[in-house]
């Protein structure tokens, strides 16, 4: 059963090819049941798999497939290899399963659109360059999944191309990402040049051998892959390009940008695990680059208008979480909040995705409200999923997921009081930013009639996602609830448990309750502040100091400004001034010098007979005085 | 016999050259370029005769010959390009004929 | 001998063409074509032929070896020779030498015959640069690919040829002059020694120089190639050349005349100037990561496409010279990667902007835009070959480019560590290609495009499937060169002395001809 992974790669890849060669021929129906079916049937094999690798493990829990080597000079040798185990298969099944659900939305949400068949066969791309990534056994590889990711992620950001602004946002998330892609190449240079492999496996191996914890090499690569992670996970600084990839259609926001590749910073940390160990300082700056993000990006979510660019910060905030879970050594923490993160996320832009439809393609949340009477199953499961992000306690899958975090940063191995606090902190913005979007979205009077009425092939997807978002939590219960740890054994066959340092049931209840209430208290305060009395808001977003807060969130923290001011404008500025070139100058001088010449002597050839006589006499005086002379 | 001094005869020889160098240099007329280069070709055999008779050698008489020789073959040359320009330029205004000019 | 025919077929193919033209224009172009697909067939039969050989003969990388005393008395011979590396290069030269005739098949129509005597004759001089062995016709063939060059940009050009022609010309002739004089100090200083003059390049390999004679004569070959490459600041007839010539000038141009030089320091000036090369190393180096960001930046301010494309080889090639000048395994084989890439990629993106000129007869990115709806074949391509541009994985030049910096890092990291952020700026330029011609909004033209038709899907094809196939089986292309490229590592360590190589992460062979990890793994003993 194992030998059949590379089928799961495969089939997407297959149906790209199928659907780039020959989908704009066929009808639009057949393009989208290539699309769909062969993530479907890619993920209905990732279960098989995954009930096989658990029911009979490999040995030493990792099962490698090795299809052929790819290159092989003087010593590097990374084959096409695929890499199977706990940490891998929970991606490769979250990124099928959300994936195949995301693509049967789209055949209702794209139908129409021109490019039909395009979209699917980008979406295939995608997936199969995402199952690279994290199915890859070498860093070569994985490189060359992250990658695709990132060209998908820019076709589809500019998939309608015709608006130049969708193809800015498409470049600057290529870009900005690719910024991080060449720290992360340096790193793997310097992890090869050291350690002599780019093999995962052995890299794990051999670094703990080589290196000593804090030793400067291990710290240098471990920083440049953060570079990596950070750009590809719109983490702190080169989070920028997030809420502008929101340009795309929705079921690209809710595919790549929430559930899959924007967390393939968090797996390629949590891959190199034993290299960030070696490197405690960077493993700190993880946790803090999570802490800051996750505070920054909630205040951002705090003003948007735009539904979509909520969800944005939001994705941004709670890939922080997923950082910070890693900088304090909670390895499978961090994994579990990807999963559970994916489900909720990928449900709640599904779910605006529907509302943007019914609304005829509006996105502002000002203009929205009380549609919940006209498309009542979006509306629960959007709660559901609100309800998961907003962490609310017991019920949901957030809660359990987040709660695991914040035990962690409190009292695991690498506690930090300060981590906690801004987890904290983050929770409650978290809370309060989610009821704000659900009570402007779903509550108050309708502003617009209903345009598009969703059928069962968008509503289905939105339900099962909630099931999971909800019950998926219920895999990984504390000690004071049940205590059931089936996620943390299951990722701990690969990554390092983490020893909690003191207390025990009662300090875990105490960190509990206390996320509990912040949790409520978070949709408590919204809910008198949005939806009681909003005047109180708007009183002060119309203060002198408010207003300019609200703008400086509301645009990001001025990064962008920042950026364009710093890097974007200088580089732009020297390539415009020396658009011919400044070297070109130094030829033509010369030639201009050789030009000046030949004026110069072509002047005295006048033509005039008498001339050339006076210079006769003139060089036989001269030569004459010289000889005279001297 | 009573010789005139070698240095006297230089100086005519000398002052023949310069007066016929400056009529080919001023002079515009083709034809009287030509009259001052016969001059300037006189004023070198003359300086050859006197050379030859302070040496008393015949070498310097033997150079006046060749001169004489050359110089009516130069002036046919001459006087047959003269005519083509004519043709050609409607004038014997040396510096029309610049046609060569760089 | 069959090296011999290679280029008598394309000298012969090239006067009947010229011939054939007088009566029938369609017959020049056909022998055109049938004379470089016999070329590419015989090319593709060698390969296959030495495929089992290659990775047995480490030690003797030759795979074929032609020789006939041509002027005894000046030691001049008619010698050529195959080894894994040229047999490569010229598989790509007749490879592209087929699409150039097949781009130019309909947009030649003035004086066609002579048009494919040129194409023809620099292919030929490209394909002797590649064999000879002798330096003599080395520099021969150097010369022959260079006139036929002049008048294909002079004649066919566009606007500005005459401008660009000669300064391609005066470039490249005036760098050869230098290539010519030390070629003589090096026949003179050998025969001085030994007392055997010839210019026969195997015999010239064990030369003894006093270290300044051997920095002088480096820099007299090294100036001559570099110009070719180009490496800037002596790159400035490579935008002018490149934008004014016809297209299947662009493509010979970017695709072969460049790799002229590369292979010339990759087979000339390491294993003649080993000592000089490593005291340059770090120079070399720098010029290469300068000519990586100022040639990507360039790129990117162009409003002429083809100036923007052509301003690419000047990224790419960067990452030749730095890869021939770290002077390891890793990054030589790059440096041959990159070749071959860059070959295909850039070749490509010149037919594609060829082609668009065709139809819309402009170069001007600024009347270009939303293309993509009307011409999704181009599209498509375009988008290929733009990331294969930027060294998207899965593409060959990723391959080319990731070898070169991970070789070129052992050498030395922080030159390496700047020219990695190439890898940025080569994105910039590349979605540039693609925000202005097919995203974005269509400008006011409007008059209907055409799109590729089965000819150029023809060439197309082959060019995407040759460079996705080098992006994830290169192994037949890595192996066929590896002899060669450790035999050039050999070569060069043999003259030099050891100690002098054995620094960190350089790679030495060692006795049997493999080539071994040297210096880093000691240390750590789990390996």
């Amino acid at each position: 059963m194992l030998e059949l992974l590379w089928i799961v790669p495969a089939l997407p890849f297959l149906g790209f090819l199928i659907l780039a060669l020959i989908g704009s021929r066929m009808p639009g129906k057949t393009a989208a049941a290539i699309g769909v079916a062969s993530i479907g049937l890619s993920a209905l094999l990732t279960v098989f798999i995954g009930i096989n690798f658990i029911s009979s493990p490999p040995a030493g829990r990792v099962y490698i497939q090795t299809l052929w080597e790819w290159f092989n000079v003087a010593g590097l040798n990374p084959g096409i290899a695929l890499r199977l185990d706990a940490v891998s298969l929970t991606f490769i099944f979250v990124i099928t399963f959300v994936g195949f659900l995301i693509h049967l939305y789209s055949v209702e949400y794209m139908e129409g659109e021109e490019g039909y068949s395009r979209f699917f066969a980008y979406m295939n791309l995608f997936v199969g360059s995402m199952l690279m990534l994290v199915l890859g056994d070498n860093l070569v590889l994985l490189y060359l999944g992250w990658e695709g990711v990132g060209l998908c992620s820019y076709l589809l950001i500019g998939f309608w191309y015709k608006d130049p602004a969708n193809g800015y946002a498409a470049r600057k998330a290529f870009i900005v990402t690719r910024v991080g892609d060449t720290a992360m190449a340096i790193g793997l240079f310097i992890l090869f040049t050291e350690l002599g492999s780019l093999n995962i496996g052995r890299l794990l191996e051999v670094a703990p051998l080589n290196w000593p914890v804090g030793s400067s090499m291990p710290v240098l690569a471990a920083a440049l892959l953060l570079g990596g992670a950070v750009g590809k996970s719109a983490q702190l600084p080169l989070q920028t390009w997030l809420p502008d990839a929101m340009a795309g259609p929705t079921p690209v926001s809710a595919l790549i940008h929430a559930a899959t590749m924007v967390t393939a910073g968090v797996y390629l940390i949590a891959r190199m695990h034993v290299i960030f160990t070696l490197a405690p300082v960077v493993l700190t700056i993880v946790g803090v680059i999570g802490a800051l993000t996750l505070l920054l990006a909630g205040f951002s979510a705090l003003t948007q208008h735009d539904i979509k660019r909520v969800l944005a910060y939001s994705t941004i905030s709670q890939i922080g979480y997923m950082f910070l879970a890693l900088g304090v050594g909670a390895w499978s923490a961090a994994v579990f909040h990807f999963m559970i993160h994916a489900f909720f996320k990928a449900l709640l832009f599904l779910g605006a995705g529907v509302v943007i439809l019914a609304l005829h393609h509006e996105q502002n949340m000002f203009k929205m409200g009380g549609v919940r009477k006209m498309i009542p199953v979006t509306f629960w499961t959007f709660l559901i999923g609100s309800a998961s992000l907003a962490a609310l306690p017991l019920v949901t899958g957030g809660f359990y997921s987040k709660d695991l975090i914040l035990f962690y940063a409190f009292d695991g191995e690498r506690a930090n009081r300060w981590l906690y606090a801004a987890g904290l902190l983050g929770a409650l913005i978290t809370a309060l930013y989610t009821t704000r979007m659900v009570l402007l979205t779903f509550f108050g009077e309708a502003k617009t009639h209903l345009h598009h009425k969703p059928t069962w092939i968008m509503e289905m997807p939105l339900v099962v996602l909630a099931v999971l978002s909800t019950f998926g939590g219920f895999v990984e219960l504390p000690h004071t609830l049940g205590h059931l740890t089936l996620f943390s054994d299951f990722m701990q066959t690969i990554l390092p448990g983490n020893q909690v340092a003191e207390g025990g049931i009662s300090t875990e209840l105490i960190l509990q309750l206390t996320a509990a209430v912040t949790a409520i208290l978070g949709i408590f305060i919204a809910y008198m502040l949005y939806y009681k009395n909003p005047e109180r808001v708007t009183a002060l977003r119309r203060s002198a100091f408010g207003s300019r807060l609200h703008a400086f969130w509301k645009k990001g923290w001025g990064f962008d400004w920042l950026y364009d001011t710093l890097f974007v404008n200088p580089i732009v500025w020297i390539a415009e001034v020396n658009k011919s070139d400044f070297i070109d100058l130094i030829y033509t001088f010369i030639a201009w010098v050789n030009r000046m010449f030949n004026r110069a002597f072509s002047f005295t050839q006048s033509g005039r007979l008498r001339w050339y006589a006076m210079g006769i006499a003139l060089g036989a005086i001269i030569t004459l005085t010289i000889a005279v002379f001297l | 016999m009573n010789t005139v001094p070698m240095e006297s005869g230089l100086v005519l020889a000398g002052i023949l050259f310069i007066l016929g160098f400056i009529g080919v240099l001023v002079r515009r007329n083709i034809v009287f370029i030509l009259l001052s280069l016969e001059v300037m070709l006189n004023a070198a055999g003359l300086a050859f005769i006197f050379a030859g008779s302070r040496w008393v050698q015949a070498d310097g008489q033997v150079m006046f010959i060749f001169i004489l020789a050359m110089a009516a073959a130069e002036v046919s040359v001459g006087l047959a390009l003269i005519l083509q320009i004519f043709r050609d330029f409607k004038t014997l205004d040396a510096d029309a004929a610049n046609n060569m000019r760089g | 001998m069959i090296l011999l025919w290679l280029i008598a077929i394309l000298m012969i193919g090239g006067i009947a063409a010229w011939a054939a033209a007088k009566w029938n224009v369609m017959l020049a172009r056909w022998i055109a074509l049938i004379a470089t697909l016999i070329n590419f067939v015989l090319v593709i039969m060698l390969w296959v032929q030495h495929s089992g050989g290659l990775t047995l003969g480490a030690n003797a990388p030759w795979l074929l070896d032609f020789r006939w005393n041509w002027i005894p008395s000046f030691g001049i011979s008619f010698h050529m020779a195959l080894d894994g590396m040229s047999l490569l290069l010229i598989l790509l030269t007749s490879f592209i030498g087929v699409l150039s005739v097949l781009t130019s098949w309909t947009e030649i129509e003035y004086r066609a015959g002579f048009f494919h005597f040129n194409l023809l004759w620099i292919l030929a001089g490209i394909t002797g640069v590649f064999l000879s062995l002798d330096l003599f016709m080395f520099y021969f063939f150097w010369e022959v690919m260079l006139i036929p060059m002049y008048f294909l940009i002079g004649i066919w050009g566009h606007e500005n040829r005459i401008y660009a022609s000669f300064k391609f010309f005066i470039f490249t002739q005036a760098s050869s002059l230098f290539m010519f004089v030390a070629i003589l100090a090096l026949y003179f200083i050998h025969g001085k020694n030994t007392g055997v003059y010839t210019f026969d390049y195997l015999q010239l390999l064990g030369t003894v120089f006093t270290p300044k004679a051997e920095m002088w004569l480096m820099f007299g070959f090294l100036i001559a190639f570099v110009v070719k490459l180009p490496i800037v600041p002596l790159h400035n007839w490579l935008p002018d050349a490149h934008t004014e010539a016809p297209t299947a000038g662009s493509v010979v141009l970017a695709a072969l005349l460049l790799k002229t030089g590369a292979y010339g320091i990759l087979r000339f000036v390491i294993p003649l100037f080993p000592h000089a090369v490593r005291d340059f190393q770090i120079p070399g180096m720098i010029l290469g990561a300068i000519g990586i960001i100022y040639g990507a930046i360039l790129a990117f301010a162009q409003t002429d496409f083809k100036r923007l494309v052509a301003y690419t080889s000047v990224n790419h090639m960067g990452f030749v010279m730095l890869g021939a000048f770290a002077l390891n395994e890793l990054a030589l084989q790059g440096v041959v990667m990159q070749m071959l890439c860059h070959g295909i990629s850039t070749g490509a993106l010149f037919i594609l902007v060829g082609a668009l000129y065709e139809r819309i007869h402009t170069r001007d990115l600024n009347k270009m835009g939303g293309f993509w709806d009307e011409i999704p074949r181009m599209g498509a391509v375009g988008l290929v070959f733009a990331l294969a541009s930027l060294g998207l994985p899965g593409l060959g030049n990723f391959i080319a480019e990731f070898l070169t910096l991970t070789g070129a890092f052992m050498a030395n990291n922080w030159i390496t560590a700047i020219a990695t952020l190439g890898l940025v700026a080569s994105t910039i330029y590349s979605l540039r290609i693609m925000a202005r011609v097919f995203y974005g909004r269509k400008p006011k033209v409007e008059k209907h495009i055409p799109d590729f038709n089965v000819r150029e899907m023809i060439i197309m094809g082959a060019l995407i499937l040759s460079i996705i196939w080098l992006g994830i089986f290169p192994h037949p292309v890595l192996d066929t060169s590896r002899p060669a490229i450790n035999n050039i590592i050999r070569t060069a360590a043999a003259k030099g002395s050891v100690s002098q190589l054995e620094k960190p992460g350089t790679l030495l062979p060692d006795k049997a001809g493999q080539v071994q990890f040297a210096g880093k793994n000691e240390k750590g003993g789990a390996r």
